[in-house]
């Protein structure tokens, strides 16, 4: 018997994120959609940044953990539009992500706090960071750098 | 009825000049001035790149002759590359490089926001995935320059340097050739002159800002697009980014 769509959605919510393994491929918001077509369940998955090298090995890690689970087609579709962005990150991916020490994108485009000492007092160092999903600031109270997820 | 050569060639000009302005930029790649500024080319460098996949793979469907957006990428020679002249011209100082990437950046933007409105659905979900990222390229760029344009003595002098260097390349991007005027009477690219007016505005902006002077001459090399005329650059850097399928065909990661 074909798991459900539902059942399938669970599992993926156990998929880390190869970067960010706190939150998963569902909690980033990159998951569009779950289908079966015949007996193949298609997995539609959109890139967070067009050259974001962690695209295919996301595609790799969600066949994996489909296969592990019984699944044995699996297809991944590359689906570009409409295009992510930082809002679907979902509600509990801002708290792992302060815990984890990335601070969570905001519509004011900056962290509202330093994820170490939860200092206010932050200032950005560079639009660009460690990954393309990523500013780099520094809060100016404890004075360490952290990684804030930014908006696209 | 679309012109599928004119379609095809159109694709190969906006995937070229990602990867050929994307590969230029990662040469910086350990040797940019400060850290974070060789974390920023090299983020810039990736978006570039990411962006050709989506070009260079739409222009490989569209040609339907069986080559992959690698193949177009890694086994054209130079004659066959489209990028305009702008894009393969050297780094330079990293004044230079910010200044290059200034000037492309902001046609890039004023001809993504257009394509987003493309009668052709895969362009214009290709340009509204772009855009979000050459606005954050166009932001930096733009802040570089002003702050080294109204910096020093030397990196204002510097500035002004790559700017009457480059300067002659920015008119190709503006003057439309009969590839251009078919894809705009499709509707599927605009009208390259309409771009010119809101270029024009923004980098006056951002060039009064850095004490810049815009020089006064018209005067634009042309080739790139067309591939006719390119640069004596753009061979030697070709051959930098193509060896290892060259000495080793088919080498996959």
């Amino acid at each position: 018997m074909q798991p459900s769509v539902d059942q399938v959605w669970a599992w993926l919510a156990d998929v880390p994120d190869p970067e960010i393994p706190v939150i998963s491929v569902v909690d980033l918001g990159i998951v569009r959609g779950v289908a079966w077509d015949g007996d193949t369940v298609e997995v539609a998955v959109t890139p967070t940044y067009s050259g974001c090298p962690a695209t295919s090995v996301i595609a790799l890690d969600i066949e994996t953990a489909l296969h592990k689970r019984g699944l044995e087609k699996v297809r991944i579709k590359n689906q570009l539009s409409p295009p992510w962005t930082s809002d679907w990150l979902n509600e509990d991916a801002g708290a792992k992500l302060m815990e984890y020490g990335i601070a969570p994108p905001r519509a004011a485009g900056g962290p509202e706090q330093c994820p170490c000492c939860t200092s206010t007092h932050v200032v950005r160092i560079s639009q660009f960071g460690s990954t393309p999903c990523k500013a780099q600031w520094q809060c100016k109270d404890c004075l360490e750098p952290f990684d804030y997820f930014k908006c696209i | 009825m679309r012109d599928q050569a004119a379609y095809f060639e159109f694709l190969c000009r906006m995937g070229d000049n990602t990867l050929v302005l994307g590969h230029r930029v990662s040469e910086w790649c350990g040797h940019a001035p400060v850290l974070e500024e060789d974390i920023a080319l090299a983020n810039t460098a990736l978006d570039l790149i990411g962006q050709t996949q989506m070009w260079l793979g739409l222009a490989a469907e569209v040609e339907g002759a069986g080559r992959s957006a690698d193949d177009l990428a890694m086994l054209r020679d130079v004659w066959d590359f489209r990028n305009c002249l702008l894009t393969e011209q050297p780094n330079g100082d990293f004044g230079q490089t910010m200044m290059r990437q200034f000037l492309f950046d902001v046609w890039h933007l004023g001809m993504l926001t257009e394509l987003t409105k493309s009668s052709e659905p895969r362009v214009a979900e290709i340009a509204a995935k772009a855009i979000k990222e050459v606005q954050y390229h166009v932001e930096r760029s733009g802040d570089t320059v002003i702050s080294l344009g109204d910096g020093t003595d030397e990196s204002h002098q510097r500035m002004q340097n790559a700017l009457d260097l480059l300067w002659p390349y920015v008119g190709e991007l503006f003057v439309p050739d009969a590839v251009d005027t078919a894809m705009a009477q499709a509707g599927i690219a605009p009208d390259l002159t309409s771009l010119r007016a809101a270029f024009d505005a923004h980098l006056a902006d951002v060039m009064g800002q850095a004490t810049l002077r815009i020089p006064d001459s018209d005067f634009a090399h042309k080739g790139g697009k067309s591939g006719k005329q390119h640069s004596e650059h753009l061979g030697h850097m070709i051959t930098q980014m193509q060896w290892l399928q060259r000495a080793y065909p088919g080498a996959s990661w």
